[in-house]
């Protein structure tokens, strides 16, 4: 009885979660969250979740094929039939105490999702498209680079991405993103660069014979340095459009 | 020696047939394994290594995935093991229609033939067992090779499926209820409700790419109106209940042997039948959406199904249990049979515990598609299904050749086996989620942290084609040098070592058995033999 009792307040505890992990999180001035680091936050929890759950099995399985051994070979096992009570039981109390954990699991882990998904206000936002084997990204002032993503540090960045052939996977293992690019839909990811640095991209999709030769740079610039850049790159592109 | 063939050829016996699968899944095992040798030699370091043509990568990836899932796990579970041990358990003389029987093991062999096409072809399909369009409709590939395999073993399974759901409920003998059925003949019984209803969806996707490719159709070209992502969903909506095709006849041929090597009862039979089994067919068909968790899908249907696919836990949850609890209080003896059972359930921890990260969509945005995703899957459903195939076939041995197996060789088989798949896939689960290294991938210049775990991994692999080749000869000794077996060497309950071994060509028994008032499979400990 007292089992059922803490099966059933866990129970509850993580439905309140799941509840309140629905209720609208905008609307409230808050910090633009870390993806990265609320992935590492919960895979650890998960982690240690399932390491727990993994010795106990382990353990009562070994103590089992200790204790259990055949010592005659004549000797049969001697486990009684269940009773109606015992089956109902090792039933429903594993059954509430799995589904608990999911339900636990599944509310931290829509809690990230929303982070994952909901794009900073401020976020600097490129267009990227996808083709054998490249990735092709286009800046709001018309700019364009090849296999390497410029960004200024301290700003949110989202990708709108499409491909022009096949499937495509945009992939930064730093930043713990991707999301496929696939031609005639528009996909996104967005992720929040806070030091300058160089991170790699890669392709995560299958897509033909250089699929593994398909990555190229995510470069982090200080913001001063990309501002001038980027200024740059523009006048260059209006120059170049006086031209012609 | 032409009357042998013949006899073998135009068989309907659902033994013969059975073997017959046996024989056909495990030459695709052997090949599809040869196919992991040349990708781990060449992924030992970075740069090219025994080849500079990442094509040749792409083909060999391409046959060990399809091979060893359509031509090894699933026929040599519902073929091979389903075939022999089912009519036997349920004391049938044999399958409802044994001339459909022959049929599927016949689609079964000319679909490996067309398999083998690969190597002889010369644009070799190169689109992974997956097929995803566009690229399987782009690429100059043989991608037909690949609808056609596909379409003829799946022929095959759907024959199957008619035959056994037919001959598990209509042709038990008189007295043998459903709660007296071994969990093998359950397990296999919800296997074939999935295949039945789920691989005509497999052969509507595949043939759809194609007609794209070969019949200027449009179903995934969106420049003319056509969606790309049509066929994600259509492929793993078979394909994930697929994963449970496998998984349950291997986790019920798993049940038999360890309740016959500690000759117990089944710890809460009707839980891991209704609850397990049961909760398995109806949930696998709801979760699919965990193999599109990056291919963005609508937000609301990624975080439903991640809810669905964590309550596969709870029917898989009561599966362990029962297994677990089914050792409480046993007479366990470490024959090899039992040590590829008892090595499944530990398998299936590693395996299954890990998925548990996969299904939370968040988490999988960083790990899908990575070496961490390999690692998982070859655990919980490459690995411990081969070990449950590897443990049916010394289990059900002493019965279809009427000789025993050296135990020593054997034994020294399975303990090289199990070393080297956790050389190989415990790395892998690191180097995926430390490094990031995506799958399917024929070099790794961007990961220079990755290298290191790949020598492992390459050692690895040595290590299982060392312990595939003691099994083997364990095997192929025991047909010539092994002592006569016996009919029941394992002291088991089960209605199948009630006949001799191996059993009559016709019929089974002399007569159909006769079964006592309370008798089951797993009755130990009791006077009801």
């Amino acid at each position: 009885m007292h089992k059922l009792g803490m099966t059933g307040l866990s129970l509850t505890s993580s439905l309140f979660g799941f509840i309140a992990s629905l209720l609208p999180t905008s609307g409230f001035a808050k910090d633009i969250p870390d993806n990265a680091q609320g992935f590492d936050h919960l895979w650890y929890e998960v982690m240690v979740d399932i390491t727990i759950i993994g010795v106990i099995f382990a353990v009562i399985l070994v103590y089992f094929m200790i204790k259990y051994r055949r010592r005659s070979p004549d000797q049969e096992g001697s486990q009684k039939p269940m009773s109606a009570v015992s089956a109902v039981g090792w039933s429903v109390i594993p059954v509430f105490m799995f589904l608990a954990d999911d339900l636990y699991l599944a509310a931290s882990g829509w809690e990230l999702y929303n982070d994952y998904r909901n794009v900073p206000e401020n976020a600097f936002e490129v267009q990227m498209e996808a083709a054998m084997w490249t990735w092709d990204y286009t800046y709001p002032n018309g700019a364009k680079t090849y296999n390497e993503l410029r960004v200024p540090a301290g700003t949110p960045v989202v990708i709108r991405m499409t491909s022009r052939d096949t499937l495509h996977s945009h992939y930064i293992p730093d930043f713990r993103i991707k999301e496929d690019s696939m031609p005639g839909r528009v996909t996104y990811i967005w992720f929040y660069p806070q030091e300058p640095g160089e991170h790699v991209v890669t392709c995560a999709e299958y897509c033909g014979l250089l699929h593994s030769k398909m990555y190229g740079k995510i470069t982090v610039m200080p913001e001063d340095e990309f501002t001038a850049w980027y200024k740059n790159e523009g006048e260059n592109l209006e120059q170049a459009v006086a031209l012609n | 020696m032409m009357n042998v063939l013949k006899d073998w050829i135009f068989t309907t016996d659902h033994k013969k047939i059975g073997l017959l699968y046996l024989i056909g899944s495990i030459a695709a095992f052997a090949l599809a394994g040869c196919m992991a040798l040349l990708m781990r030699t060449e992924l030992s370091a970075i740069g090219p290594t025994i080849t500079d043509n990442p094509g040749d990568y792409n083909v060999w990836l391409y046959f060990h995935g399809a091979a060893m899932i359509l031509g090894f796990q699933i026929p040599a579970l519902t073929g091979f093991l389903a075939n022999y041990l089912i009519p036997l358990q349920i004391g049938a003389r044999d399958v409802a229609f044994p001339r459909v029987n022959a049929l599927s093991v016949w689609l079964f062999y000319m679909g490996i033939v067309l398999a083998l096409m690969t190597f002889v072809v010369p644009n070799p399909p190169d689109v992974m067992w997956t097929g995803y369009p566009p690229y399987s409709v782009l690429t100059p590939g043989n991608t037909a090779l690949y609808t056609f395999t596909v379409l003829l073993l799946g022929f095959a399974s759907i024959l199957g499926g008619v035959n056994f759901l037919t001959t598990i409920t209509f042709m038990r003998a008189p007295g043998i209820g459903w709660n007296q059925l071994n969990v093998f003949t359950w397990c296999t019984y919800g296997a074939f409700i999935l295949q039945l209803i789920f691989v005509p969806v497999l052969g509507t996707a595949v043939t759809m790419i194609t007609l794209d490719k070969y019949m200027g159709t449009h179903f995934f070209d969106p420049a003319a109106g056509g969606d790309v992502l049509i066929y994600q969903n259509l492929f793993w909506f078979y394909s994930h209940p697929a994963v449970y095709v496998i998984f349950l006849p291997f986790i019920g041929i798993v049940f038999d042997i360890v309740a016959t090597f500690a000759r117990n009862r089944i710890f809460n039979y009707k839980a891991a039948i209704y609850g397990g089994v049961g909760g398995i067919v109806l949930l696998a068909g709801e979760v699919w959406i965990h193999h599109l968790y990056v291919t963005g899908m609508p937000d609301w249907i990624r975080v439903g199904q991640m809810i669905t696919t964590l309550m596969i836990s709870i029917p898989v949850g009561l599966l362990f249990i029962s297994l677990v609890g089914t050792l409480f209080k046993g007479s366990i003896d470490f024959r090899t049979p039992m040590l590829y059972g008892l090595s499944v359930i530990f398998l299936m921890l590693i395996g299954g515990l890990t998925g548990i990260p996969l299904a939370i969509v968040s988490l999988d945005l960083h790990v899908s598609d990575t070496y961490f995703i390999i690692g998982h899957f070859h655990y919980v459903m490459a690995v411990a299904g081969t070990f449950s195939i590897f443990g049916g076939v010394y289990y059900l041995y002493p019965k279809f050749t009427g000789k025993m197996y050296n135990e020593a060789i054997a034994k020294i088989g399975f303990w090289l086996s199990f070393i080297g798949v956790n050389t190989i896939f415990f790395p892998m689960m690191i180097v995926g989620v430390t490094t990031g290294m995506p799958r399917r991938y024929w070099d790794y210049s961007q990961f220079p942290d990755a290298a290191p775990y790949h020598t492992i991994m390459g050692i690895g692999a040595g290590i299982i084609a060392i312990g595939f080749i003691v099994i083997l000869i364990s095997w192929i000794h025991g047909l010539f040098k092994g002592t006569p077996a016996g009919d029941n060497p394992w002291g088991s309950r089960s209605l199948e070592w009630t006949t001799t071994s191996p059993p009559l060509a016709h019929g089974n028994w002399e007569a159909v058995p006769t079964i006592a008032e309370g008798w089951g499979p797993y009755e130990y400990g009791t006077d009801k033999a």
